[in-house]
């Protein structure tokens, strides 16, 4: 690939963890965020777990400084988008050209689904404050408005691979000569919508989630936000900081098989990997930890794990699935992963697949159960694949 | 660097799909509310497939797959969508279900079809491409960020033909609700009259308008895309658009037609008139909305209109050769979006 495009910053908000440091640290005790639903009002709270952000709307309109009737999507992506910008220091070089390049599914559900409640009854009513928000791209503006940010700004919705798509098209736009640092990733919010949505499919399991388990029963819903920034190699220089790695390769391929599920020889799953080995110049043998799209339902986990098999071919790097930490965020995971994968190259860690017993039948290789400490990583494939035959994964590697 | 387009298809309110004359007649439409012509689907899609869809996967998946065999393109090295509302009618009904039915015995087709990649994902299953695939939904500049990737995947060699396309669809529920902010005109209306209108307010669109783009030039391109570019709230619109033109070299003398964004609210239009008035008064002036009326990808239809003008080498029941189109549109005064179309 050209010229090369570094991460200068962390940002995330998760079940785990209300900052990077927070989830670091929970990543690193094995410390799940599922529970019994607290926040969100729906008839399923005792029957569904899911990992929920730790605060309430109130709470986190507070902290970000938005008002109480804007979406939970933009209070958590405001969060997790403001420690990454801080965390960069980008702000502190004058006339840099930045963009933010935000993934979500869900817009302003949150808040579309209390508006319909009245509308249904009565089409004149409902709070229009409630749904003046739903879109997902005035999430996104909400929040780079709210960051000052307006050379680029721009919203990407591909299912369960957004953010993986918003930081590689971040990255783009930097070698392209359009940006000098981008703001990159996600968020998504916890709603009726979804959790009824996936409960239709009959791919949420009602214990907390067990990916690449041959017993897995599905998925937990999460919510949260992450973002990384992303820097020309001029803007590094510049920044006098030790950088979290580079974005190596990364690719997006669609697996053309159905519209929710994935081939069972995980052909979009392979060709994603393959692209985003091939346009990093590495081999399978130089990845030194997956993070897993590992969802838990029975079908991802056996079409990923056949296209790992396929592409890896018997030499396995150490894998693990961090949902089993924060549930599977959506729109948000690809973000949320992409910083715990630069946490695994900065530090040197394989993060624990938790709850995970009996290896799959079909499959050769199992995560890894336990956190693996001082390890030689150099290069981290994450993996999102979604809803749409949607597939990406991003590679990051040491500088 | 330049873009060239091989073959543009629109479904939109006027009759503007399949092998009919360029805009010969306009339909007059006295609701603030135009609904986009629907063609007999059968020719692009399963009829079994099609009951189960809603109007805009399938508006979406029939452009795309006429403009590519318009193209004479089997496969595209990446499909890329702008859709800033996305499957709304699915989302209104899977939403409507669970507050009605208590979250209880909810069918599952409505979620599946309701995020915003259905389209770009139907178009890649029905074709089998495994190619990139992206969507974009980000208000007023969806279409217009499709159409950045696009460029970008030009220059870093990734393909060299890219299908490319916005839609988007109005539902009676949406409708009523932009209806609650004032988006939309009240009383007597007619489209035709819109500009002259001197009221607040514009009329609801849809449709859904598709591309196949390539950097190759060839006997084969339609248009030339020369250059586009997106303004968020700019504080001097009529220095960006002259910046922009100096940047392609281009004078405004040479530019033949230059289609103007308008929607018909007195307030908003107000820097258009302006523009139409001064910057651009010794250019030939034409609108669009009250054709397709306004959506956030509309200008993907206007896009459509530029590209066929160029194509046919002259305007609408006028003689007159048109080889430069500016295509000069806004929505609310906060998201300017330019476009530069050149005959081949």
């Amino acid at each position: 690939m050209s010229s090369p495009v570094y991460v200068a910053g962390l940002g995330v908000i998760s079940a785990i963890g209300n900052n990077v440091a927070e989830n670091l640290a929970a990543l690193k005790n094995g410390k799940a965020g599922m529970a019994e639903i607290t926040y969100l009002k729906t008839k399923y709270e005792h029957e569904i777990p899911a990992a929920e952000v730790k605060f309430s709307n109130e709470e986190l309109a507070e902290k970000t400084g938005f008002a109480t009737h804007i979406s939970r999507t933009a209070l958590l992506s405001s969060i997790a988008a403001k420690e990454a910008l801080d965390d960069s220091g980008v702000k502190k070089i004058d006339g840099l050209r930045i963009g933010f390049i935000s993934a979500n599914t869900v817009g302003g559900m949150d808040k579309s689904e209390h508006f319909y409640e009245d509308f249904l009854k009565d089409d004149q009513t409902g709070d229009l404050l409630d749904v003046l928000n739903h879109g997902c791209g005035n999430i996104t503006e909400l929040v780079a408005d709210q960051l000052g940010i307006n050379s680029y700004v721009t919203t990407i919705s591909t299912a369960c691979s957004s953010s993986a798509n918003a930081i590689f098209f971040g990255a783009r736009l930097i070698r392209a000569g359009i940006l000098d640092a981008v703001v990159a990733g996600g968020s998504d919010a916890f709603t009726r919508f979804t959790l009824n949505g996936f409960n239709t499919l009959m791919i949420l399991d009602r214990e907390f989630c067990k990916p690449f388990d041959e017993d897995r029963k599905g998925l937990n819903l999460g919510e949260g936000a992450g973002y990384l920034v992303l820097v020309s190699d001029k803007v590094a220089q510049q920044l006098d900081k030790e950088l979290y790695g580079k974005l190596s390769g990364y690719d997006n391929s669609n697996d053309a098989y159905h519209q929710t599920a994935t081939s069972p020889e995980g052909d979009g799953p392979y060709m994603a990997m393959q692209g985003a080995l091939k346009r990093a110049g590495l081999q399978p043998s130089d990845i030194s930890y997956i993070n897993l799209h590992g969802t838990g339902t029975p079908n991802n986990d056996q079409s990923e794990g056949t296209a790992v098999m396929r592409l890896f071919d018997g030499n396995y790097p150490p894998m693990s699935s961090t949902k089993s930490f924060t549930g599977h965020t959506l729109g948000a995971s690809g973000g949320i992963e992409a910083v715990f994968s630069l946490l695994a190259l900065k530090h040197g860690l394989v993060f624990p697949n938790l709850r995970f017993e009996t290896q799959m039948k079909e499959l050769p290789f199992v995560p890894q159960t336990e956190l693996l400490t001082d390890q030689p990583i150099n290069h981290v494939l994450s993996n999102s694949f979604g809803f749409g035959g949607n597939c990406s994964s991003l590679i990051f590697s040491k500088v | 660097m330049k873009l060239y387009i091989q073959s543009a298809s629109a479904i939109s309110p006027q009759h503007t799909f399949g092998d009919v004359p360029l805009l010969a007649e306009t339909i007059v439409y006295d609701m603030p509310r135009l609904a986009a012509i629907e063609p007999d689907y059968r020719p692009f899609l399963d009829p079994k497939l099609s009951r189960r869809m809603s109007r805009v996967i399938k508006m979406g998946v029939a452009a795309a797959r006429d403009c590519l065999q318009q193209a004479g393109l089997v496969l595209p090295d990446a499909i890329i969508t702008g859709t800033a509302y996305g499957c709304v009618e699915d989302t209104n009904v899977f939403l409507t279900r669970i507050i009605e039915q208590e979250e209880e015995m909810l069918p599952p087709t409505a979620f599946i079809q309701s995020t915003h990649n259905t389209v770009a994902a139907q178009i890649a299953l029905m074709l089998q491409c495994h190619a990139y695939n992206n969507t974009f939904v980000h208000k007023t500049f969806s279409f217009e960020s499709a159409l950045m990737d696009a460029a970008m995947l030009f220059t870093e060699q990734e393909a060299s033909t890219i299908l490319v396309g916005g839609i988007d669809e109005i539902t009676d529920a949406n409708y009523t609700i932009f209806n609650r902010f004032d988006t939309y005109k009240k009383g007597a209306f007619t489209s035709t009259d819109l500009y002259q209108s001197n009221t607040p307010g514009t009329i609801a669109g849809e449709g859904a308008a598709f591309f196949v783009l390539t950097n190759e030039p060839s006997a084969k391109n339609i248009a030339g895309l020369d250059a586009f570019q997106t303004f968020y709230k700019p504080i001097d619109i009529q220095q960006a658009i002259v910046d922009f033109l100096t940047a392609q070299s281009v004078q405004l003398s040479a530019i033949d037609l230059i289609i103007s964004g308008k929607n018909g609210d007195a307030e908003t239009d107000k820097p258009l008139d302006q523009l139409e008035n001064g910057l651009f008064k010794n250019n030939r002036i034409t609108h669009y909305k009250h054709l397709c009326g306004e959506y956030p990808t509309a200008s993907s239809f206007a896009l459509w209109m530029a590209t066929n003008v160029v194509k046919n080498g002259s305007f609408i029941n006028d003689n007159a050769p048109v080889k430069k189109v500016l295509i000069c549109t806004h929505y609310q005064n906060k998201y300017w979006s330019l476009m530069l179309v050149s005959a081949c």
